[in-house]
């Protein structure tokens, strides 16, 4: 959506929408950590919740449109840890590709992390 | 509605939204990306892994249960239904409940006035008293449209308010959350906190439904 009306993307109140589809689901462990992660990144003074908001207000509207709330959560927390200096893109990239060969499910790659 | 769970659950999972089966899928991009994040935190002293595990029980163990719990004291003590109405993070706090720095504002349903709460921006909600949102609080169509026509959602939720019923929508924001008291049902008179607690649903509090009758 365009900037034209002085709004940015996630400002959508008041736009036309299609109709409310009161459904839920529980969270799967991957998301609860997620969640976690940011609540205690914010207990520890790491980033706080403007920090994790402006990130992702910045992602733009497709990611609001391709990636689900807790993958726009992990890709805006690591963007904040990122900047504070937590840790650096090359050292996440590195972790990255080591846990894509430990194995093909979520559970499995479990295995081997160094933090038991 | 409950919808992909697995065979061997039934019902809803502790935190009462229906179980999810995604555990032992394909590896993601984003898991690994989580996966990574959490143990480059852990490695550099951060945080320990006990201390997200305890994270996530603590999340978990937020249910609409410490909400309902909260409006059924306020249907039953006309103090704290002020002091509540007044501040609602001091009275929520001396109730026992630990809700962190929320900023609260509670809002009273009555026969006249009905609240609605939304966040239009993102997904802001009372989680400290009413656990995680629902899905459906941080989709397009709820964020856009419960600000300009909220009858029409209501109906989608199927809750349909007389013609001069009041409608207020209150937009939260990441400073400032609501959660809606509800009018309390006909028919309650004598009934316990522990009894009227149970007619409190989680819609309730969030404004897209009504207590349920005894």
């Amino acid at each position: 959506m365009s900037d034209t009306d002085g709004r940015r993307w996630h400002d959508m109140g008041g736009q036309p929408a299609g109709p409310v589809v009161p459904e839920d689901h529980d969270f799967a462990l991957w998301e609860k950590r997620v969640d976690a992660l940011m609540v205690l990144c914010g207990r520890k003074g790491l980033f706080n919740v403007h920090g994790l908001r402006r990130a992702l207000e910045d992602m733009g509207e497709d990611a609001f449109e391709t990636m689900s709330y807790y993958e726009r959560w992990i890709a805006a927390t690591n963007q904040n840890l990122i900047e504070t200096g937590v840790y650096t893109i090359a050292e996440l990239a590195e972790r990255m590709d080591e846990i894509a060969t430990r194995g093909p499910s979520y559970g499995e790659a479990q295995t081997g992390a160094k933090d038991g | 509605m409950p919808h992909d769970h697995h065979d061997h659950q039934h019902g809803p999972s502790p935190s009462g939204h229906p179980y999810r089966a995604d555990n032992d899928g394909p590896l993601t991009y984003w898991q690994r990306m989580e996966i990574a994040v959490r143990e480059l935190l852990v490695e550099k002293g951060h945080m320990t892994a006990a201390e997200i595990s305890a994270q996530i029980d603590a999340m978990d163990e937020r249910s609409p249960a410490r909400g309902a719990a909260v409006v059924a004291r306020a249907w039953s003590d006309p103090d704290f239904r002020a002091q509540l109405l007044e501040d609602a993070s001091a009275a929520v706090r001396g109730f026992g409940l630990d809700i962190g720095p929320l900023n609260l504002i509670a809002v009273e349903n009555t026969d006249r006035v009905h609240n609605l709460v939304v966040c239009t921006l993102c997904s802001c909600y009372p989680r400290d008293l009413l656990g995680l949102p629902p899905d459906w609080y941080k989709t397009r169509a709820y964020r856009s449209r419960a600000v300009f026509e909220p009858r029409k959602v209501l109906r989608e939720f199927g809750v349909e308010l007389p013609a001069d019923t009041t409608v207020r929508v209150h937009d939260s924001t990441a400073d400032m959350r609501y959660v809606v008291v509800p009018a309390r049902p006909p028919g309650t008179e004598g009934m316990t906190e522990e009894a009227l607690a149970r007619l409190v649903t989680r819609d309730a509090m969030i404004g897209t439904g009504l207590a349920k009758r005894p």
